[in-house]
């Protein structure tokens, strides 16, 4: 029966991602857009925070993202090291560009919230700090990337530098935690229903991490299709050269 | 292991071979603070113990292309990998080496530059005993980072920018026990978490540059 492992084939992989991938890039756009809309224009203003609250509809998802990009490349980085498959190398390289755009946009949202809530638009807590270190390491493993030409050396070394770095990132975020005690708030989501937002502005927030997913998922397929192809246009040019 | 720990070591010390160019640049940073900050004694006091980290750090980082780039260009980096000796020995011995030729200077230099920098006189002990801790896994993990980019032409700058993110906790808490100890504060915590840092990355990253290394050599 079909398995994931049948996505290791290139050609099948691109099928599938042609096929999935307006359906997935319509429900981003609807999710989002209907997600920001009712977060923006139909829920109350916070009592202490004001408007300004309503930041938290890109804040949150996007800093959502940011550490889940992280992992799903770890994922990657694991499967391409064990079993060897290219189109799993080719997944972690696409999705790197994307966690650190997710990350700046965490961080520029976070900046813009702080200005008006605790007087500054950077302070060093622990959260914003281990945001701004991971951010370097996704600098460092796009770096890295482009650096080797040879590909398969590149994924080899971009899986261990990512597996390494995920240690690395753990162990900042727990380091920087004893270094200073933040202004920033604890998690804004938990399974545990006493400890959320308001069900108000929880259910466009939903709707809006769902959005998030949804475009980061249709943005990795296409960039990875795009990475198939341009592999394997490179390959059909050596070959005509060959001949 | 010994003999190459051995030559490792000859060849930095002699001519041409950047034993002191860390130690230089170490003294230049630490000089060059007080003229960007202005001579007054209390603020440089205050900085004094995370000053010289930084500068300890980044003297440590200047001399890690070095590590593997030079053998790997006149090929005795294959006639190692080819030799009996497992390839995690190499690495340990060589980030040993590096250990040994940058970051021992480095502890033995910086209570004299703590001077400069008017150190409290509490500081000194606990100074030492911080960047003898912790700039072993400095060259741990700088190993790492150069067999990373050992096969890059003029990978210099790509190694600071994937070797400084690691360095965060290394230099967290070792700034923080030589912070503390110039306090006259508390020092236990930091200093037994900077050691665990120190033990788990030589324990574990000699066998991931071992891995990165049979990498690059392929």
């Amino acid at each position: 029966m079909a398995s994931i492992w049948e996505y290791a084939n290139p050609k099948k992989f691109t099928a599938t991602a042609e096929r999935l991938l307006p359906v997935l890039a319509v429900l981003a756009v609807v999710a989002l857009a209907t997600g920001l809309i009712w977060g923006f224009f139909f829920t109350p203003d916070d009592y202490r925070q004001g408007s300004t609250v309503k930041i938290i509809y890109l804040h949150v998802p996007s800093a959502l993202m940011a550490i889940n990009t992280w992992l799903m490349m770890l994922a990657a980085s694991l499967i391409w090291l064990i079993r060897r498959h290219h189109v799993s190398a080719l997944a972690a390289r696409a999705a790197a560009p994307v966690g650190a755009v997710m990350t700046v946009i965490a961080l520029l949202t976070g900046a813009i919230w702080g200005q008006p809530m605790w007087g500054t638009w950077w302070a060093w807590d622990p959260r914003l700090t281990s945001f701004l270190i991971l951010f370097l390491f996704y600098l460092g493993y796009i770096a890295l990337w482009s650096a080797i030409e040879n590909d398969d050396t590149a994924a080899d070394l971009t899986s261990v530098l990512c597996i390494v770095g995920s240690v690395f990132a753990l162990l900042s975020r727990y380091a920087v935690n004893f270094w200073n005690q933040g202004l920033h708030q604890g998690a804004s989501l938990s399974l545990d229903k006493e400890k959320n937002v308001a069900d108000v502005f929880y259910h466009p927030l939903l709707l809006c991490i769902a959005g998030f997913v949804l475009l980061f998922v249709a943005l990795v397929l296409l960039r990875t299709v795009t990475e198939i192809r341009a592999r394997r246009t490179r390959a059909l040019l050596a070959r005509e050269r060959m001949a | 292991m010994i003999a190459l720990f051995i030559r490792d070591v000859r060849l930095a010390v002699r001519a041409g071979g950047g034993f002191g160019l860390g130690l230089a640049f170490f003294l230049i940073v630490v000089v060059l603070v007080p003229f960007a900050l202005g001579p007054e004694t209390a603020l440089l006091s205050r900085i004094a113990p995370g000053v010289l980290w930084i500068g300890a750090l980044l003297a440590c980082l200047l001399s890690l292309d070095r590590i593997f780039a030079l053998d790997f260009e006149d090929g005795t980096l294959d006639l190692i990998a080819t030799s009996p000796l497992p390839l995690e020995g190499v690495c340990a011995a060589k980030a040993l080496a590096h250990w040994v030729t940058t970051g021992l200077p480095l502890v033995v230099a910086a209570p004299v530059l703590g001077v400069l920098l008017s150190l409290p006189a509490a500081g000194y002990p606990w100074l030492v005993v911080s960047l003898l801790v912790g700039t072993p896994a400095l060259s741990v993990i700088g190993t790492f980072g150069a067999a990373l980019t050992v096969g890059i032409k003029r990978g210099g700058l790509l190694l600071s920018l994937l070797v400084l993110p690691l360095y965060v906790p290394t230099l967290i808490f070792g700034a923080e026990v030589a912070r503390a100890g110039a306090g006259d504060l508390a020092v236990e915590t930091p200093l037994v978490l900077l050691a665990a840092v120190t033990c788990v990355t030589i324990a574990l990253l000699p066998f991931a540059s071992a891995a990165v290394l049979r990498m690059n050599l392929r």
